[in-house]
């Protein structure tokens, strides 16, 4: 008697066991796992946004394909990292040169609403000529934004304006449209140029 | 660049004069080396200067405001990155800066934020930015502006 209610016990116990096991795995490995934040930007091949470039023209991820891509989202009305990184971007493909000839190079606005094809035009005239400036309808920029798994935010400023809070984080794509890697607000040259170099060789290899 | 030399050598006489001066904090005790700015596309856009700001005092300074005929509401700002590398900017009230201690404004950290901006800020031209400190100490700095794509002072 006093046995088999031992058993039993010893059955619950690890029957409880292994449902907080299941219900543990369930949750942070599983189906039920929350989508983690640093999760990696899908295939151009695979986004679908229309947007338009600092000249007019229609463009979308499909124009990307066939060449590496290196993009950024930001704004024009960002005083500090924005300007930061496209000047870090000029340097780098500076530093490259024609090494760098067959990269298209975009940077995304997340502020359309003062970001107009104008301003955009206007702004990236101050950087590397191989800069093209994308902006669109918000919600253009928001399916974009997904697909990179890049986020943005509005957030009102004491001068009675507002800034954006942005995903500083510079993304490379391949040929293919496949992602490589990225690169960190301001990360230093030596890091900055192998990883580009990266997305540049997989081309390579691709078209040999 | 000569302007801040000058003034640097300046505030560096000062701080010899007032070297047996005890107590209070004083503008002598302050010096700011490698101001720079970059240029701006009209006055629509807030624009924004760095430095680093040395306290070779014996006393603590805390820094609480900026004032330039350039902008309506210059602010000290800082920019955060997090883990999943959002950028964001924020605000600072006040900074400390120990004796002996110095706090670089720089890219991607802090810097001073010029808001609604009352000329272009055109390269080339300098502009005069005061750093207000507790107790009522002031520091005025001339302020190079660079290319709108500068990196930084050696540029």
């Amino acid at each position: 008697m006093k046995r088999t209610r031992f058993l039993g016990y010893g059955t619950a116990a690890v029957a409880a066991v292994g449902m907080m096991l299941f219900v543990g795995w369930w949750q942070v490995d599983g189906p039920g796992a929350p989508e983690p934040m640093g999760q990696r930007p899908i295939p151009l091949t695979e986004m679908a946004f229309s947007l338009t470039d600092h000249e007019g023209n229609a463009v979308g991820p499909e124009a990307l394909l066939g060449s590496p891509t290196m993009a950024f989202f930001g704004f024009t009305y960002c005083p500090d990292v924005c300007p930061t990184t496209l000047s870090d971007i000029s340097d780098w493909l500076d530093a490259l040169g024609n090494e760098a000839d067959p990269l298209n190079v975009i940077f995304i606005t997340v502020d359309p609403e003062r970001d107009t094809v104008a301003a955009m035009a206007e702004y990236v005239s101050y950087f590397h000529p191989a800069i093209r400036g994308w902006t669109g309808p918000e919600e253009q920029i928001a399916r974009a934004a997904e697909g990179f798994r890049a986020v943005f935010e509005r957030v009102p400023t004491d001068s009675g304006d507002y800034t954006m809070n942005h995903t500083a984080s510079v993304f490379l794509f391949n040929a293919e449209g496949q992602f490589v890697t990225t690169i960190d607000y301001h990360e230093a040259r030596e890091f900055a140029l192998p990883k580009i170099r990266r997305a540049l060789q997989q081309e390579m290899e691709e078209t040999t | 660049m000569k302007k801040i030399v000058s003034m640097s050598a300046l505030l560096m006489l000062f701080s010899f004069a007032g070297a047996s001066m005890p107590a209070l904090a004083d503008a002598a005790d302050i010096v700011i080396d490698g101001a720079w700015a970059r240029a701006s596309i009209g006055m629509n856009r807030p624009g924004a200067a760095y430095m680093t700001i040395r306290n070779t005092g014996t006393e603590p300074v805390t820094l609480i405001g900026l004032s330039t005929p350039l902008a309506m509401m210059p602010a000290i700002h800082e920019t955060r990155t997090s883990t999943e590398g959002v950028s964001s900017m924020t605000p600072t009230d006040e900074i400390a800066i120990a004796p002996g201690e110095s706090v670089a404004l720089e890219p991607g950290g802090l810097h001073a934020m010029l808001m609604q901006l009352q000329e272009p800020m055109t390269e080339g031209e300098t502009f005069p930015l005061t750093l207000v400190f507790e107790d009522g100490v002031e520091a005025t700095v001339e302020v190079p502006i660079l290319g709108f794509a500068a990196r930084g002072p050696e540029d």
